[in-house]
C-alpha cells in the first residue's frame, strides 16, 4: 500500500492550493485595506500570481524524483501523480487567463472580492484534479461549485446574470445531491471512502452488478453536470449567456477540465479494467461505464453541434460548441479501457489542455467586442476584420482550433482522440466523431465568414485593444498554434505520463 | 529511425509559410513589398523544385524498384511526435517530383497574374502562400500524418480565398460547399488511415505513420487478413473504397465532383489556377499513395468498378462542358473530364497507363492553369463571361488568344503537345488492361471490358475538341463589339511572363516527353509490381 507519510511529500502535494489560498487572502486584504487608487492592479496580482503557481505546478511535474508521484498523501485524501499535475496546470492556467481577461470588463476589474472568489473556484477545481477520496471529491466539487454559483450571478443589477447564477445553483444543488446518493451507495457496499481501496475491494469481492450500475449512473449524473454532457446540459446555454464573460470562460475551461480529470480518475480507480488489478479472478465493471460513456459521447457531441448551428448569440453558440467539445473528449474517456489504454486518457488530457487555451482566446475576443459594441450577436461581428485585424485573426485561430483545422492545436487533438477510438475498436465512435467535426466546421466557418465578408455597421469604429490585452491574446494564439505544430511532443509525453499514472492502482 | 536532413524539401515547404508570416507583419499600405516578398518566396521554391526535378536520379530509383524497396530522394527525416510514430519525413519519388514542379509553376504564375489585385492584398497573398505550402506538404510528405496535416491545412486558406476574393454571386455557396465536400472525403480517408496504422502496428509491432513502414507492413500482408474475425472481408478490401474515394473527392471523381466547377468558377483567377491545376492532383496523388500503394489487394478488387466512375467523369464532364454558356464553367467542367483520365490511368494498373496518368496530372495542371489565367484576363477586360456576348478578342489580346488555343490543342490531345503524350498512354494502357483478370470474372469473359471503356473514353476527347473549338470561336474570333467593350487594355508584362512560362512547359513536354516519362515510370514500377502486373 503506497500511502506516503513523508512530511515533505505531503507538503509538496498541496503546495499549489496553499499558495493559492495565500493569494486569495492577500487579494482580499489588499482590497479592504489597500489604497483605492491601485485597486485596478489587483487583477494583475491575481492573474500573474496564478500564472506563477501554474508554472510551479508544471515544474514540480518535471521533478526527476518519480517516487514522489503515484502516491496517496494526506491520509489518502490526495493523490500526487502526473494526472493531477497536468489537470492542475490547465485549470490554474485557465484561472490566470480568466483573471487577466476580467481586467477588460469595466464592472469587474476593480473588484477584489471577485478575484478572490475566482481564485477559490480555481482551488476547488485544482483539488478536483487530485482528489482520491469520496470526502475530498465532494469537498473539492462543492468548493468549485459554490464559488462559481456566486460568480455566475455576480452582476447583481443584470437580470441575465442573476438568472444564470440561480439557474446554475438550482441545477448544481440537485445534481450534487444525486452524486452524493451515488457515493453513499458505494460507501455502503464497501465501507471504504478512498477511491483506490474502494475499487480494489469491489474488484476482488464483486458486489452484484445491478446496484453497482445504479451507483455508477447516479455518479455519472453529477459528473455529467460538471462537464455539461447531454442530457445534463440544460443549464449550459443560459448560464454561459448570462454569466459575466470571464466566468463563462472559466466555466467552459477550468470547471470542465477539472470535471474530466475527476471523472477519469474516478472511473479508473473505482471501476478499474481487470487487467490493472493485481489479483486473480477479479470482477470487471469497466464494461458498463465504457458503454455508458460511449453513448454519452455520441449524444453530447451530436446534440451540441446540431443546436449550435442555429444560434445567433456568440456566447450561446460557444456554449453549445463547448458541449460538443465535451462530447469529443468523452470519446477519449470511452477509449481508455483496453490493453493499450494509455492512449485515450492521454488524448483527452492533451485535448483539454489545448481546449483551455483555445476557448479562453475565443472568449477574450468576445469580451473586447462586447465592450466596444455592447453586442453579443454573431451578425454584429460583420466587418470585424476591418475594424480590428488582430482580433479577427485571433478569433479565427480559436475557431479553427475548435473546428480541428491545422495548424491550430485542435487538429492534432481530434486526431489523437479518433486514433484512440480506432485503437479501442470503437471505429463506429470515431466515424460519428468525424461526422460531427464536419457539422462543427460549418458553424465555425460561418462566424469567420461574417467577420471577414459581411460589411461593418455604418457607425463602426475601430475596436481599441489595450497593450496588455493584446499581448495576452497574441501569446494565447501563438500557444494554440505551437501546441498544434512543434510543441506537440512535450505536451503529449506529459499527457501520456498522466495516463500511465492512472494505471498504477493499489 | 535514421535521421537524415538535406533541407531542400523542408526549404520548399517552409519558405511560403515564412513569407506568409512576413507579409502579415507588413504594414497595410505596403502592397508592393508584399507582392515582391510573395514572388521572391515562390520563385525561390520554383528554383529549388527545378533543382529537385533535374537532380532526380532515375537509375537509383529504378534499381530500388527492381529490388522491391521504396525509394525517396532528398529525404528529410527528423523526429516530430515520436510517441505516436509520427516523424517529419519528406521525400520525393518519381510521381511526386513533377507534382512539386507543377505546384511551384502554378503558384509562381498565380502571384504574377494577381499583381494587380488591390483589395486586401496582404491577406490575399498570405493565404495564397499558405495554400501553396499546404499543397507542397502533401506532395513532399512521406510520413502519412504529415500528408494529412497539410491536406487539411490547405482547406482553410482555400475557403478564405474564395469567400473573400471570389466572384460575389456564388462565392459563399461555393466556398462552403467545396470545404465541406473536401473535408468529408478527407476525414473518411483519415479513419481508413488510422485503421491501416493499427493493423500494421498489430502485425509488425511498429506503430508508425511513415509510408516506408506501412508499405513494409503491406508487403508483409498486414492488410490482407480479415478485418472482423469471422468474416472473409480483408482490411484492404473493406477500406480501399473509403480511402480511395475519400481522397478522390478532391480529384473530382464522379459522383463527388459537384463541388469542383462551382469552386473553380467562384475562385479568383490565381486561386482557380492552383485549385484546378494543383489541388485536384493532390486528391488523386493521395488516393494513389495511400490507397493503391498500400492496399494493392483492395485496388484489384475495387478499381475495376471505379474505372467506370472515371469513364463517366470523362464523357459526362465533357458533355456538360459543351452545354455551358459561362466561359469559366466550360473550363471548370473540362477539369472534371480531364481528371477522369487521371483516374482511368490509375485504374489500368499497368505501367503504360499509370505513367500516362502521372503525365496527365502534370500536363493538365499546367494546361488548366493556363486556361484559367486566360479566362481571368478576358473577364477582367470584358466584365462578363457570357459566351454569346463575347467575340473578337484575338484583335485586342492576341497573346491570350494564342495561349488559349495552345491550351485547347493540348486539351484535345494534339500530337507534339503534352496532352498527347499524356492521354495516348492512358488509352493504350486501358486497352491493354491490367496484367491480371479483374473480378467479377464474367465481365472479362463475355466481352473486352477494358477495351470497351477505352473506346468510350475516346468519345470524351472528341467532345472536348468540340467544346474547345466552340469556345475559341465564340470568345476570340467573330465580330468584336466596340460599343460593349470600348476600353480594352493590353495585358501586362507580368501576365505575359506567366502565360509564356506555362506555354513553354506544354510545348517542351510535347516535343521532349523523355524529360519526364522515365522519372514517372520509375515511380510507377514499384506500384505495378505490388499489384502483380
Amino acid at each position: 500500500m503506497n500511502f506516503s507519510t513523508d512530511v515533505q511529500a505531503n507538503g509538496v502535494a498541496i503546495l499549489p492550493e496553499i499558495l493559492m489560498t495565500v493569494l486569495a487572502v492577500t487579494v482580499l486584504a489588499l482590497d479592504a485595506f489597500g489604497p483605492k487608487s491601485r485597486r485596478r492592479e489587483l487583477g494583475y496580482l491575481a492573474g500573474i500570481g496564478l500564472l506563477v503557481v501554474a508554472v510551479m505546478v508544471w515544474l514540480i511535474g518535471q521533478w526527476p524524483e518519480r517516487e514522489l508521484s503515484d502516491q496517496l498523501v494526506l491520509g489518502g485524501m490526495i493523490r500526487h501523480d502526473a494526472l493531477a499535475q497536468i489537470f492542475r496546470t490547465m485549470v490554474i492556467l485557465a484561472g490566470a487567463l480568466s483573471c487577466l481577461i476580467s481586467m477588460g470588463v469595466p464592472r469587474l476589474k476593480i473588484r477584489g472580492d471577485y478575484y478572490a472568489l475566482l481564485i477559490v473556484a480555481v482551488i476547488g477545481a485544482s483539488l478536483m484534479s487530485a482528489a482520491a477520496d469520496l470526502i475530498m471529491v465532494f469537498i473539492a466539487l462543492e468548493t468549485a461549485s459554490i464559488t462559481l454559483y456566486l460568480l455566475a450571478g455576480y452582476l447583481r443589477d443584470d437580470d441575465r446574470s442573476t438568472e444564470a447564477g440561480l439557474k446554475y445553483f438550482l441545477f448544481g444543488a440537485f445534481t450534487s445531491a444525486i452524486l452524493l446518493y451515488g457515493m453513499s451507495l458505494l460507501y455502503g457496499f464497501t465501507g471504504e471512502t478512498n477511491l483506490y481501496l474502494l475499487g480494489n475491494w469491489m474488484a476482488i469481492n464483486g458486489p452484484p452488478d445491478a446496484p453497482v450500475v445504479l451507483a455508477l449512473a447516479l455518479i455519472a449524473v453529477g459528473f455529467g453536470f460538471k462537464i455539461s454532457a447531454v442530457p445534463f446540459h440544460f443549464w449550459t446555454p443560459d448560464v454561459y449567456e448570462g454569466a459575466p464573460t470571464p466566468i463563462t470562460a472559466l466555466l467552459s475551461t477550468a470547471s470542465k477540465a477539472a470535471g474530466f480529470g475527476l471523472l477519469l480518475r474516478f472511473l479508473m480507480a473505482v471501476f478499474p479494467p481487470p487487467e490493472l488489478v493485481n489479483a486473480f479472478d477479479v470482477h470487471d465493471y469497466s464494461q458498463f461505464w465504457v458503454q455508458l460513456i460511449a453513448v454519452l459521447a455520441v449524444v453530447t457531441m451530436s446534440l451540441g453541434n446540431v443546436l449550435a448551428l442555429v444560434q445567433q448569440n456568440i456566447k450561446r453558440l460557444l456554449a453549445y460548441s463547448s458541449i460538443a467539445q465535451a462530447g469529443y473528449v468523452l470519446i477519449g474517456v470511452a477509449a481508455i479501457s483496453t490493453d493499450r489504454s494509455g492512449d485515450g486518457v492521454a488524448a483527452a488530457a492533451f485535448y483539454l489542455f489545448m481546449y483551455v487555451l483555445t476557448n479562453i482566446l475565443a472568449f477574450g475576443v468576445v469580451i473586447l467586442f462586447a465592450n466596444a459594441t455592447g453586442s453579443e450577436q454573431i451578425a454584429d461581428f460583420g466587418g470585424l476584420a476591418r475594424r480590428s485585424r488582430g482580433l479577427a485573426l485571433a478569433m479565427t485561430v480559436a475557431l479553427l482550433s475548435l473546428a480541428g483545422i491545422p495548424p491550430a492545436a485542435g487538429f492534432i487533438g481530434k486526431f489523437l482522440l479518433f486514433r484512440a477510438a480506432v485503437d479501442a475498436n470503437l471505429v463506429w465512435l470515431a466515424l460519428i466523431g468525424v461526422v460531427n467535426v464536419i457539422i462543427g466546421l460549418y458553424y465555425y466557418l460561418v462566424i469567420v465568414k461574417v467577420m471577414y465578408m459581411n460589411p461593418a455597421p455604418d457607425d463602426a469604429a475601430p475596436i481599441p485593444v489595450s497593450a496588455p490585452y493584446r499581448w495576452a491574446l497574441w501569446l494565447t494564439a501563438v500557444g494554440v498554434i505551437l501546441l498544434g505544430t512543434v510543441a506537440v511532443t512535450p505536451l503529449l509525453d506529459w499527457a501520456t505520463d498522466a495516463a500511465h499514472a492512472l494505471h498504477v492502482l493499489i | 529511425m535514421v535521421i537524415t536532413f538535406s533541407g531542400v524539401l523542408t526549404g520548399i515547404l517552409l519558405t511560403p509559410i515564412v513569407a506568409a508570416v512576413i507579409i502579415l507583419l507588413l504594414k497595410d499600405e505596403s502592397k508592393e513589398q508584399a507582392r515582391i516578398v510573395a514572388a521572391l518566396a515562390i520563385g525561390f521554391t520554383l528554383l529549388l523544385a527545378l533543382g529537385v526535378f533535374f537532380g532526380y536520379n532515375v537509375d537509383e530509383a529504378n534499381a530500388a524498384a527492381d529490388a522491391g524497396d521504396t525509394y525517396f530522394a532528398y529525404e528529410d527525416h527528423v523526429k516530430w511526435i515520436e510517441s505516436i510514430g509520427v516523424s517529419w519525413h519528406l521525400g520525393v519519388d518519381g510521381i511526386s517530383a513533377p507534382m512539386v514542379l507543377l505546384t511551384s509553376l502554378a503558384g509562381f504564375c498565380g502571384v504574377l497574374i494577381s499583381w494587380g489585385m488591390e483589395d486586401r492584398t496582404r491577406e490575399f497573398l498570405a493565404f495564397f502562400l499558405l495554400l501553396v505550402a499546404g499543397v507542397y506538404g502533401v506532395f513532399l510528405a512521406v510520413d502519412l500524418f504529415v500528408l494529412f496535416f497539410f491536406y487539411e491545412l490547405s482547406i482553410f486558406p482555400m475557403y478564405f480565398l474564395i469567400v473573400i476574393w471570389g466572384w460575389a454571386k456564388t462565392r459563399e455557396y461555393a466556398a462552403m460547399k467545396l470545404t465541406l465536400y473536401i473535408l468529408i472525403g478527407s476525414v473518411v480517408a483519415l479513419i481508413g488511415l488510422l485503421v491501416l496504422y493499427f493493423k500494421a502496428g498489430q502485425a509488425t509491432g511498429v506503430y508508425s505513420f511513415d509510408f516506408v513502414d506501412l508499405h513494409a507492413a503491406a508487403q508483409a500482408g498486414a492488410f490482407d487478413t480479415p478485418f472482423f474475425s469471422g468474416s472473409d472481408a480483408t482490411t484492404a478490401r473493406l477500406w480501399f473504397p473509403a480511402i480511395f474515394l475519400g481522397f478522390g473527392v478532391l480529384a473530382g471523381i464522379w459522383p463527388f465532383h459537384n463541388w469542383s466547377p462551382d469552386g473553380h468558377v467562384a475562385a479568383p483567377t490565381a486561386v482557380s489556377m492552383i485549385h484546378a491545376g494543383v489541388l485536384m492532383k493532390m486528391g488523386a496523388f493521395s488516393a494513389l499513395r495511400v490507397g493503391v500503394q498500400l492496399l494493392p489487394e483492395g485496388a484489384k478488387a475495387h478499381l475495376p468498378w471505379i474505372v467506370f466512375l472515371a469513364l463517366i467523369n470523362v464523357v459526362y464532364g465533357a458533355l456538360i462542358a459543351f452545354r455551358q454558356r459561362d466561359f469559366k464553367y466550360v473550363i471548370g467542367f473540362s477539369s472534371v473530364s480531364h481528371m477522369g483520365l487521371v483516374s482511368l490511368g490509375f485504374a489500368t494498373m499497368n505501367v503504360t497507363g499509370m505513367t500516362g496518368a502521372g503525365l496527365q496530372m502534370f500536363s493538365h495542371g499546367v494546361m488548366t492553369a493556363l486556361f484559367f489565367a486566360c479566362v481571368g484576363m478576358v473577364y477582367d477586360r470584358a466584365h462578363t463571361r457570357d459566351l454569346p456576348s463575347l467575340g473578337g478578342f484575338v484583335h485586342k489580346v492576341p497573346l491570350v488568344a494564342t495561349a488559349f488555343i495552345l491550351g485547347g490543342l493540348v486539351s484535345m490531345g494534339m500530337p507534339g503537345l503534352s496532352g498527347f503524350v499524356a492521354e495516348f498512354p492512358v488509352l493504350v494502357g486501358l486497352w491493354k488492361g491490367p496484367g491480371f483478370l479483374p473480378d467479377p470474372g464474367w465481365l472479362t469473359s463475355t466481352f473486352n471490358y477494358y477495351g470497351t471503356i477505352a473506346l468510350l473514353a475516346v468519345l470524351g476527347i472528341i467532345i472536348t475538341a468540340a467544346y474547345i473549338l466552340r469556345v475559341v470561336g465564340q470568345v476570340f474570333f467573330g465580330v468584336y463589339n466596340e460599343e460593349r467593350f470600348p476600353h480594352v487594355t493590353p495585358i501586362t508584362l507580368y501576365d505575359k511572363i506567366a502565360l509564356g512560362l506555362l506555354m513553354f512547359w506544354l510545348v517542351l513536354l510535347g516535343v521532349y516527353p523523355r524529360l519526364m516519362t522515365p522519372m514517372i515510370e520509375s515511380g510507377v514500377k514499384p506500384i505495378v509490381s505490388m499489384l502483380g502486373g
